[in-house]
C-alpha cells in the first residue's frame, strides 16, 4: 500500500501536473447548472465524448480483423459475426453506439441552439461544434460503406452521382469519392482510411479545441428573460457569477453528467443485445442488379426528401440545400451573436426547432415505408380468389401479373403502391379511358402501346371490371 | 484552464514597444537584430517544411483525378449469343481490375441487340442519384428500386424523378465478337 503511496506521489510530483488536476477540480460554473434541475440538460456534450472514445474502443477491436479489401471485406464481417468470439457483439456495440453518437449530436446542437448559448462570447464553441457535427456525419456515412455489403457499394455510388452534380469540379469530387473513374480496387481502402485514421484524428483534434473552449469561456449560465447578452459587461458579469456562485464542475455537474454516461451506455448495451449487429447484407457484387439499397436508419429522411421535393428542385435540394444549411449553421453566431438567450424570448428559434423535427419525423416515417417504389415481390393473385371468374377475366389476370402492372398498382390487396389501387377503378372510369391513359401514359405512369397487345388490353379492362364486382 | 474571469494575461498585457512577442528583446527596438531574425527564419523554415511534407501528400490523394485511363475494349460474347430485341445484362472487367478488388473489379451494363449489326450498351445505374437499376421483360422497362424511376427499353425516361436518359456505353463488333468499352461513371452535370 505504501509503495502506491509512494510512486503515485512521485508521478504526481514529477509531472507537475498539479495545476492541471486544480484548475480541473476547482472549474467554477454557473450556481443553476450546478444545484438545480436544470443541470440535466448540461449533460450531452459529456455523454457525446465518451461515446467517441466507445467508438474507438470498439472500433479498435474490429479494425483487428476487418479486411479492407473490396474482394474480402464481406467475408471477413461474417467471419465477425460467426466465428470471432464476441465479434458479433462488438460490431452491434459499434452500430448502436454510432447511432446514439447521432442522435445526441442532434440533441446536444438543439440544446446548445434552444438556450442561445452560441451567442458572445461563445461563437467558436458553437462553430467548432459544427465542425464536429460534420465530422460525426462523415464517420456514420463512412462506416455504413465500410460494411460492405450490397448497401455499402451503392452507397458509394450514389455518393458518387451526388458529387458528380456539384458544378464545375462535379467529375473530379467523384472521381475522388470512387478513387478512379468506376468502384474498384482502389475505393474501399481510401474510405477505410478516412473512417479510421483521418477523420477521428480531425474529431480528436477540434474535439479537443471544443472541450479547451467550454473551459475558457465557462459553461453558458440557463437564460432567463429579459436579461440579454451584452458584449461590453457579459465578461465580467459571467465572471461574477461563477465566482460568487460557488459551483464547481467537479462534483456539482460532474455527477449528473455520469449517471447520464451510464444510462446511454446501458441503453447502446440493451440494443446491442437484443437486436444484434447490424448486417452484413447480401454480397457487395456491383453486377448484380436486383438490389434494393437503403440508406441507414439515420440518412432515411433524405432518402425519402429526395422523391418528395419538386423535381425541377433536384439541384437545389442535392446539392444546395446541404451546403446552404451547413453554411448558415456555421454563420449562426456572427449573425446572431447577442440579444436575448431565453428560448422564451425567440420564439423563431423553438419554432425553427420544433420544424426541424416535425420534418424529420415525418421525411423519416415516409423513409421507412416508400410508396414511391415499385413491389418486385409482389405474386399472383391467389386462384381461390379468382373462383367464379370467366375465362377473360382469368387471362386478364395473367396479363395484369405479366406485364407488370402489378408492381405498382394493386388489385384486391395484391401489388406495390407506388400507383392507385384499380380494384375499382372501372367504377371510378370508362374502361375506354382506362384503356388511353395505359397506352399513352401519365405523369408517372409509363406509356405501354410498344408493349400490350389490343387483346391483352382488353382482358386487363375484363379483369378490372370482375375485380370491381361488376359483370363483364 | 483559469478561471473564466474576463482577464486574459497575453493579449492583455500591455507592451510599450508594440512589438508583440518580441517586446521583451534587449535589441534596440529600432535594429532588425539577431532575435526578429531568428523569429522570422524559424517561422519560414517550418513553413517551408510543412509545405513540403504537404505537396506529395495532397499529390498523391488527388491522383485519382489525375490519371487519364486509356480506352479498354472488354469482350462480352459473341455476336450470335444476342437473341434480335432482347435486353440482357453482361458483366466484364472494368478498365482497373485489381486482384484485390473481388467483386468491385466487374462491371456491367445492359446490352439489347436492336438489329443484325446494331447493339446498344445502358449502364446498370439510374441517372437519378445512382441507383442499380433491373430490366423487366414484362413490361419491358428499366425499373429502379430507390425512387421509383422507369426508363424505356431505349434507355428514354418513362416515369419518376430521373432528369435524362439512361447512360449508354461504346459498343463495336470485332470478329464476330461484342464488346463493350470499359468507361467511368458519369453523373448529371451541376
Amino acid at each position: 500500500m505504501r509503495i502506491v503511496k509512494r510512486v503515485g506521489g512521485w508521478l504526481y510530483d514529477r509531472s507537475r501536473i498539479s495545476p492541471i488536476v486544480q484548475a480541473l477540480l476547482s472549474h467554477k460554473i454557473p450556481p443553476e447548472v450546478g444545484r438545480s434541475r436544470k443541470g440535466w440538460f448540461y449533460v450531452f456534450g459529456q455523454a457525446l465524448v465518451f461515446l467517441f472514445l466507445f467508438q474507438v474502443v470498439t472500433g479498435t477491436g474490429l479494425a483487428m480483423a476487418y479486411v479492407p479489401a473490396p474482394a474480402f471485406a464481406w467475408d471477413s464481417l461474417r467471419y465477425l459475426n460467426e466465428e470471432v468470439f464476441w465479434g458479433a457483439f462488438l460490431r452491434a456495440l459499434h452500430f448502436f453506439g454510432a447511432s446514439a453518437m447521432i442522435l445526441l449530436t442532434f440533441v446536444h446542437l438543439s440544446r446548445v441552439f434552444l438556450t442561445g448559448s452560441y451567442k458572445f462570447p461563445r461563437e467558436l464553441n458553437w462553430m467548432s461544434g459544427v465542425i464536429l457535427l460534420f465530422l460525426v456525419l462523415a464517420m456514420a456515412f463512412t462506416g455504413q460503406l465500410l460494411r460492405w455489403d450490397q448497401d455499402g457499394v451503392w452507397t458509394v455510388m450514389v455518393a458518387a452521382q451526388f458529387a458528380g452534380r456539384t458544378p464545375l469540379v462535379g467529375e473530379y469530387l467523384m472521381q475522388l469519392i470512387l478513387a478512379g473513374e468506376t468502384l474498384g480496387g482502389g475505393t474501399l481502402t481510401r474510405f477505410f482510411a478516412l473512417h479510421v485514421v483521418i477523420l477521428p484524428l480531425l474529431i480528436l483534434v477540434v474535439m479537443g479545441f471544443h472541450i479547451y473552449l467550454v473551459f475558457q469561456n465557462g459553461i453558458s449560465e440557463p437564460p432567463r428573460a429579459g436579461r440579454p447578452v451584452d458584449k461590453e459587461s457579459y465578461r465580467a458579469w459571467y465572471a461574477k457569477l461563477v465566482r460568487e456562485g460557488g459551483s464547481t464542475h467537479w462534483p456539482d455537474a460532474a455527477w449528473r453528467e455520469l449517471v447520464f454516461v451510464a444510462f446511454v451506455l446501458l441503453a447502446v448495451f440493451a440494443f446491442a443485445l437484443t437486436l444484434g449487429p447490424q448486417g452484413p447484407g447480401p454480397a457487395p457484387d456491383p453486377t448484380a442488379l436486383e438490389a434494393d439499397p437503403r440508406p441507414d436508419w439515420y440518412f432515411r429522411w433524405y432518402y425519402a426528401l429526395i422523391w418528395l421535393k419538386p423535381r425541377v428542385l433536384d439541384e437545389v435540394v442535392l446539392v444546395w440545400f446541404p451546403i446552404f444549411l451547413g453554411l448558415s449553421l456555421l454563420a449562426l453566431p456572427i449573425l446572431f451573436p447577442d440579444g436575448e438567450r431565453a428560448p422564451s424570448r425567440r420564439p423563431w428559434a423553438v419554432f425553427a426547432v420544433g420544424m426541424a423535427l416535425l420534418f424529420w419525423g415525418t421525411l423519416t416515417a415516409f423513409g421507412l415505408r416508400p410508396h414511391w417504389v415499385p413491389n418486385f415481390e409482389t405474386e399472383p393473385l391467389p386462384a381461390e380468389q379468382l373462383e367464379g371468374a370467366s375465362a377473360g377475366a382469368r387471362e386478364g389476370a395473367q396479363v395484369f401479373f405479366d406485364r407488370g402492372c402489378q408492381f405498382c398498382h394493386q388489385v384486391h390487396g395484391h401489388g406495390g403502391i407506388y400507383g392507385p389501387d384499380l380494384t375499382a377503378a372501372t367504377r371510378r372510369m370508362p374502361p375506354e379511358e382506362i384503356t388511353i391513359r395505359t397506352m399513352i401514359g401519365v405523369r408517372d405512369m409509363p406509356a405501354y402501346y410498344e408493349v400490350l397487345t389490343s387483346e391483352e388490353m382488353d382482358r386487363i379492362v375484363a379483369y378490372l371490371r370482375w375485380a370491381a364486382g361488376g359483370d363483364e | 484552464m483559469g478561471a473564466p474571469d474576463g482577464a486574459d494575461p497575453v493579449h492583455d498585457r500591455v507592451d510599450p514597444g508594440g512589438r508583440g512577442p518580441l517586446g521583451d528583446s534587449p535589441c534596440p527596438p529600432s535594429a532588425f537584430g539577431r532575435r526578429r531574425f531568428f523569429h522570422w527564419l524559424s517561422l519560414s523554415v517550418a513553413g517551408l517544411l510543412a509545405t513540403l511534407v504537404a505537396i506529395p501528400w495532397v499529390g498523391f490523394v488527388l491522383s485519382p483525378v489525375l490519371r487519364v485511363a486509356a480506352p479498354t475494349w472488354r469482350l462480352v460474347g459473341p455476336v450470335e449469343d444476342f437473341p434480335l430485341d432482347e435486353t440482357v445484362k453482361v458483366t466484364y472487367f472494368d478498365s482497373e481490375p485489381h486482384p484485390w478488388a473481388g467483386f468491385a473489379a466487374e462491371t456491367a451494363a445492359w446490352l439489347r441487340r436492336e438489329s443484325e449489326e446494331e447493339f446498344v450498351a445502358f449502364a446498370t445505374y439510374c441517372s437519378h442519384v445512382g441507383c442499380p437499376i433491373r430490366w423487366e421483360e414484362g413490361p419491358r422497362l428499366f425499373m429502379c428500386p430507390c425512387h421509383g424511376g422507369a426508363f424505356y427499353a431505349d434507355g428514354s425516361v418513362a416515369a419518376g424523378p430521373p432528369p435524362r436518359p439512361l447512360d449508354r456505353y461504346p459498343v463495336r463488333i470485332r470478329d464476330g465478337n461484342v464488346e463493350i468499352q470499359a468507361v467511368g461513371v458519369t453523373a448529371q452535370r451541376g
